[in-house]
C-alpha cells in the first residue's frame, strides 16, 4: 500500500468517467474523488504510523530516470487540499450543467491526478512531466468551458499556456543541466550536485521563471486576472485553490533545497518583489468591477504574502507559507463559488448589477460574510494563523517589509469589505434572488467549517508539517 | 543488403501485379511485403555486415533508419488507395514509386561510398519529383514538381561537385578511407571546399534556413499526401544521410564549421518558427515548421560521436507525429480545393477522435509531456548541454515556446470554432494510420530507453 494508489485511483477514475457518458459523468468523477479522499486519509493514517508509503521503480535506464515517488508531512498537507477541495470542487459543479460532461469530468480528474503527481514526485523529471500535464487539461477545461466573448477567452488562455509552458521550459532546461552535474534526477542527489554560486544563480533563475508565472509573482502576473474570470468557476477554483500551490510547494522542495546560495544571496529582492506584489494587487484589487477579477487580484496579492514567506528562509516562514497555502486554498474556493451562485441567479459578473442581496438571502449573506472575513485574516480563521506567522517572519528578516506587507490585511479588508458592500448591501434588488440550495450550502458549510476548526485549533497541521520544513530547512542551510 | 534488394524488388512485384490485373492486391501485399522486410532487417540488427566491396554497410546506424524508413514508408501506403480514389487506376504507379523511393532511402543510410550514396540520393528525389507533380491535371502541382526538379537537380549538382572534389582530395569514395584520411595527414584545401559543396547540398535537402525557399511552395503545391511523405520521410533521410557524411568527416572538418552548423540550425528554427506564425495555409505552416524541426535536429551535429541516439530519437517522434497529423490533414482537406485552417474549424464536434489524434501530434511536435516529441527535446537538450551548447540551448527553448503559438492555432479552430459543414464519412484507413502512430508516438515516449539504447 504506497503513494502510487491515489495515483491510480485518479488516472482510473478519469478513464472511467470519460467513458461512462455525459449523464453519470459528474456522479462518477464525485465518487471518484471521494475514493481518493478516502485513500489520501488511509495513507495520513500509515503516514503517522511510521510507515513508508514512498515507491520507487526504474523507467528509464539512460538517462536515469526513476517514477520515485516519497510523502513527506509538506507533500501529505498538499495532498490532502487536493483531495479534499477536489470533491467539493465537483460537487459545487453539479448546479451547473456542462456539454459533453464526461470529457469535462475527466479532464477533471485527470488535472487533479497531475497536481498529485507534481507534489509527490522525488524525481525531477518526472516531476517535471506532472508539472507540465496539469497544464493540459486546464488548458481545455478554460477553453471549451470558459464563458465570455470566445474571441478574448481564446487570446486570453492561449497567453495563460504561453506564459506557463515558456516558464517551465526553463525549469526543464535547469533540471538537465542538474543532472548533467550530479547524474541523477532524484531529488536526494540533485542537493548533492557541487554548484557554484554562478552555477546556482543561473539554475535557481530557470525555477524562478517557472514558479513565478505560475504563482503568479509581478510582473509575470498578467496572464492571471483574465483567466480566472474567463475559465469556468471549477477551472477557476482548481488554479487557484490547488494549481498555484503547486508552484509554491517546488520553492520549498525544489527551488530552495537545490540552489540555497542563491536563494540566500538574492533572499532581499526576492522578498521585496514578492511583497511589491501584494501592495500591487491590493490596489488593483480595489478598482475592479467584475467580482471574479477582484477575487483574482486579492488571490494575486495573498499568494504574494505566501512567496515572500518561503523566501524568507525562517522556519516560521515556510510554516505560515504552508498554512496560508492551505488556508487561501479553501478561502478562495469558497470565495469564488460564492461569486458562481451570484452569478447563477444573476447572470452576471458585474458588481455594479448586483447589491440588495442580503435582504432576499440572509443565509447566504452570513456565509459570504465569514468567508471575506476569514480573507482578511480575521482572528479565529485559518488564514489569520497562517497570515499572522507570515508577517511575523518577514519581520525577522526586515521590520520595513513586513509593514508594507502588513498592509495586505488592512488594504485587504478596504476592498473586500467594499466589495461585500456593494455586492449584497443596499435597498433589495428588483432581481430575485433565491437563497442557497441544499446542495451549494453543504458546500459552504464544509469550507467555512475547515477554516474556522482550524482557525482555532491548528495544531494538527502544524505538527504534520514542522518536521519536514525543519528537515528542509536543514537541507537550505547546509554548506 | 538483402534489405535493399528485396524492396527494389516488391517494387518491381507491383507493376507486374498491374499487368495480371492484381490491382486490387497491390496495398496489402506491399505492407505485409514491407512488414516482413521489417521483420528481417531487425533482425540482422547486431551484425555489421559490408557487401559488395564496401558499398553498403549494414551497421547499426543503417538498421534503425531503415526500419524506421520502412515502418513510415508502410503507414504512407496504407494511405494511398484512398487518397488516389479517383486515379485508382495508377495505384500501382503510386505504391512502386513510393517503394523505389524507399531504396533510394535505405541506401541513403547504409552506402559505404559516396558514389552509392549518391545514386540513393538522386534516386530518392526523381522519385519524389514525380511524386509532386503527380496529379498532372492541377496547375499547382505542376508547378511544385517543376519547382523542385530546378532546384533540386541544382542541389544534386552541387553534391557532384563536392564528391568529386572530396574523391580529389583524398583519392577514394570509400567512407573508410575518408574518415582514415583526416586521422593521419593534412588534406588537401579542396577537400574543405568539397565538404562545403556537400553540405551545402544536404543542407537543401533538409530545407535549412538559408536553402529552405522552395519547400513551402513545394509543400503547398504538392498533393498532400506528397506533403506528407516530404515532411516526415524525406526529410528524415536526408537528415540522417547528412548526420552519417558528417559524422565520417567530423575529424577533417575545422572547428569554425561547428560554428556555421551551428548559425545554419539556430537561423532554421527561428526563421521557420516565425513564418510559421504568419501561415493560414495548413500545408505551408507545417513546412515552416518543418524547417524549424530540421533546425532542432542539425543541432545534433554539435556532438556527433554521442547524439546519433538523440537522432534516432527526434526524427521517429518527428516522423510519426507528422504521419499522424497529416492523416487528420488528409482527411480533412479531402475534395477541398485549399487546406486554409478555417477547414478545421468545429472538428473537434465532427469528429473528436481525429481532432484528438490531431491535438496530440501537434502536442508531441511542441514538446508537451508524455508524447514523445517532449522527450525527443530532452534527450537533444541533454546532448547539447552536455557538450557545452548553453546558449544555442536556449533558443531552441525560445523556439519551442513559439511554436506553440502556431500549433494552437489549429487546436483553437478544432475546439473553439464552430464547423462549417457536415462531416463526411471517414475512411477507415485514416483513422487506422492515424491512431497507430500516434499510439507509437506514445509508446515512444512511455519507453525512451528502446531507441535511445539501440545506438549504443
Amino acid at each position: 500500500m504506497d503513494i502510487s494508489l491515489l495515483l491510480i485511483i485518479l488516472l482510473v477514475g478519469a478513464i472511467a468517467t470519460f467513458l461512462s457518458g455525459d449523464k453519470w459523468a459528474s456522479k462518477i468523477a464525485f465518487i471518484f474523488s471521494l475514493a481518493a479522499f478516502g485513500a489520501s486519509i488511509y495513507l495520513l493514517d500509515l503516514y503517522n504510523n511510521a510507515q513508508n508509503i514512498g515507491f520507487f521503480r526504474q523507467w528509464i535506464t539512460a538517462p536515469r530516470i526513476s517514477l520515485a515517488f516519497a510523502v513527506d508531512g509538506l507533500s501529505m498537507a498538499l495532498i490532502l487540499l487536493t483531495t479534499s477541495l477536489t470533491p467539493l470542487i465537483i460537487f459545487a459543479s453539479f448546479g451547473n450543467s456542462y456539454a459533453k460532461s464526461k470529457n469535462f469530468y475527466a479532464l477533471v480528474l485527470f488535472m487533479v491526478f497531475a497536481m498529485i503527481g507534481t507534489f509527490v514526485s522525488a524525481d525531477g523529471f518526472v516531476y517535471y512531466i506532472f508539472w507540465e500535464l496539469s497544464l493540459i487539461p486546464i488548458y481545455f477545461i478554460a477553453l471549451i468551458w470558459g464563458n465570455g466573448n470566445p474571441q478574448s477567452r481564446r487570446k486570453a488562455v492561449v497567453k495563460f499556456f504561453i506564459y506557463t509552458f515558456a516558464g517551465s521550459l526553463f525549469m526543464l532546461v535547469s533540471f538537465i543541466y542538474l543532472y548533467l552535474k550530479s547524474g541523477s534526477f532524484l531529488l536526494g542527489d540533485l542537493v548533492k550536485a557541487q554548484l557554484t554560486s554562478q552555477e546556482q544563480f543561473w539554475i535557481f533563475l530557470g525555477f524562478f521563471l517557472a514558479y513565478a508565472i505560475k504563482i503568479p509573482l509581478i510582473p509575470f502576473h498578467t496572464w492571471q486576472a483574465k483567466v480566472y474570470q474567463k475559465a469556468p468557476t471549477v477551472g477557476t477554483m482548481l488554479l487557484s485553490g490547488i494549481m498555484l500551490k503547486m508552484a509554491l510547494y517546488s520553492i520549498i522542495r525544489w527551488q530552495l533545497p537545490i540552489t540555497p546560495k542563491a536563494a540566500k544571496e538574492y533572499m532581499i529582492y526576492l522578498i521585496i518583489l514578492s511583497v511589491a506584489g501584494v501592495i500591487y494587487g491590493s490596489i488593483i484589487a480595489l478598482k475592479q468591477k467584475d467580482l471574479k477579477k477582484l477575487l483574482a487580484y486579492s488571490s494575486l496579492a495573498h499568494v504574494g504574502l505566501i512567496a515572500a514567506g518561503t523566501y524568507t528562509l525562517t522556519l516560521d516562514g515556510l510554516r505560515g507559507a504552508v498554512l496560508q497555502m492551505l488556508a487561501h486554498g479553501f478561502g478562495v474556493v469558497g470565495l469564488f463559488f460564492a461569486a458562481e451562485i451570484i452569478s447563477r441567479r444573476y447572470n452576471t459578473g458585474k458588481i455594479s448589477e448586483m447589491g440588495g442581496i442580503r435582504i432576499q438571502s440572509p443565509k447566504f449573506a452570513s456565509m459570504f460574510m465569514i468567508l471575506v472575513l476569514a480573507s482578511v485574516a480575521l482572528p479565529g480563521t485559518f488564514n489569520f494563523v497562517g497570515e499572522f506567522e507570515l508577517l511575523y517572519s518577514l519581520s525577522q528578516r526586515s521590520v520595513t517589509i513586513a509593514i508594507f506587507g502588513g498592509t495586505t490585511i488592512i488594504l485587504g479588508a478596504f476592498y473586500m469589505l467594499r466589495m461585500f458592500q456593494k455586492v449584497m448591501l443596499g435597498d433589495k434588488n428588483e432581481k430575485l434572488f433565491a437563497d442557497v440550495t441544499a446542495n451549494e450550502g453543504i458546500v459552504m458549510v464544509i469550507i467555512i467549517g475547515v477554516l474556522l476548526f482550524f482557525g482555532l485549533y491548528p495544531k494538527p497541521i502544524v505538527d504534520l508539517i514542522t518536521p519536514s520544513l525543519q528537515d528542509i530547512l536543514l537541507l537550505i542551510n547546509r554548506n | 543488403m538483402y534489405t535493399l534488394i528485396a524492396i527494389a524488388g516488391l517494387g518491381v512485384l507491383c507493376l507486374i501485379a498491374e499487368i495480371f490485373n492484381g490491382r486490387k492486391a497491390i496495398v496489402p501485399i506491399t505492407i505485409v511485403g514491407l512488414l516482413a522486410i521489417l521483420g528481417l532487417t531487425a533482425t540482422g540488427f547486431n551484425a555489421t555486415a559490408a557487401t559488395y566491396n564496401n558499398m553498403i554497410v549494414f551497421d547499426k546506424f543503417a538498421t534503425s533508419f531503415s526500419c524506421l524508413f520502412i515502418l513510415l514508408t508502410v503507414f504512407l501506403i496504407a494511405l494511398t488507395p484512398s487518397f488516389h480514389e479517383k486515379q485508382i487506376q495508377k495505384i500501382s504507379d503510386f505504391v512502386s514509386i513510393k517503394l523505389f523511393l524507399l531504396t533510394g532511402a535505405v541506401a541513403m543510410v547504409a552506402f559505404g561510398n559516396l558514389s552509392m550514396f549518391f545514386l540513393g540520393i538522386e534516386i530518392l528525389s526523381i522519385s519524389l519529383y514525380v511524386l509532386a507533380a503527380s496529379n498532372r491535371l492541377s496547375l499547382k502541382s505542376n508547378e511544385a514538381g517543376m519547382k523542385y526538379f530546378l532546384m533540386g537537380a541544382f542541389a544534386s549538382g552541387f553534391i557532384l561537385f563536392g564528391i568529386a572534389l572530396i574523391y580529389g582530395a583524398i583519392g577514394s569514395f570509400d567512407m573508410a578511407v575518408i574518415q582514415e584520411a583526416g586521422n593521419s595527414a593534412d588534406v588537401e584545401d579542396w577537400f574543405y571546399i568539397g565538404a562545403i559543396l556537400l553540405s551545402i547540398g544536404m543542407l537543401f535537402k533538409i530545407a535549412a534556413v538559408p536553402f529552405h525557399f522552395w519547400a513551402p511552395d513545394v509543400y503547398e503545391g504538392s498533393p498532400a499526401l506528397t506533403t506528407a511523405l516530404m515532411s516526415t520521410l524525406a526529410k528524415v533521410v536526408a537528415m540522417a544521410a547528412f548526420f552519417k557524411l558528417v559524422s565520417a568527416m567530423n575529424v577533417n572538418l575545422p572547428e569554425s564549421s561547428t560554428t556555421a552548423l551551428m548559425i545554419i540550425s539556430i537561423l532554421s528554427m527561428t526563421i521557420g518558427n516565425i513564418m510559421a506564425l504568419r501561415q493560414t495555409n495548413v500545408k505551408r505552416m507545417l513546412a515552416f515548421s518543418g524547417i524549424s524541426h530540421a533546425g532542432f535536429m542539425l543541432m545534433t551535429l554539435m556532438a556527433v560521436s554521442t547524439s546519433a541516439g538523440a537522432l534516432l530519437y527526434y526524427t521517429s517522434a518527428y516522423a510519426l507525429a507528422g504521419i499522424a497529423a497529416f492523416s487528420v490533414v488528409l482527411y480533412v482537406t479531402k475534395d477541398k480545393d485549399n487546406e486554409d485552417i478555417f477547414n478545421f474549424n468545429g472538428l473537434g464536434k465532427t469528429s473528436p477522435l481525429l481532432a484528438g489524434i490531431l491535438t496530440c501530434a501537434l502536442l508531441s511536435m511542441a514538446g508537451i509531456p508524455i508524447f514523445s516529441g517532449f522527450f525527443a527535446k530532452v534527450f537533444l537538450f541533454g546532448q547539447m548541454l552536455g557538450a557545452g551548447h548553453i546558449t544555442l540551448v536556449i533558443i531552441a527553448v525560445i523556439n519551442s515556446i513559439i511554436s506553440v503559438g502556431y500549433y494552437f492555432k489549429l487546436i483553437l479552430a478544432m475546439y473553439t470554432k464552430e464547423a462549417t459543414e457536415e462531416a463526411t464519412p471517414v475512411p477507415f484507413v485514416y483513422h487506422a494510420v492515424a491512431v497507430v502512430s500516434i499510439a507509437l508516438n506514445i509508446a515512444l515516449g512511455l519507453y525512451p530507453s528502446f531507441l535511445l539504447e539501440a545506438m549504443r
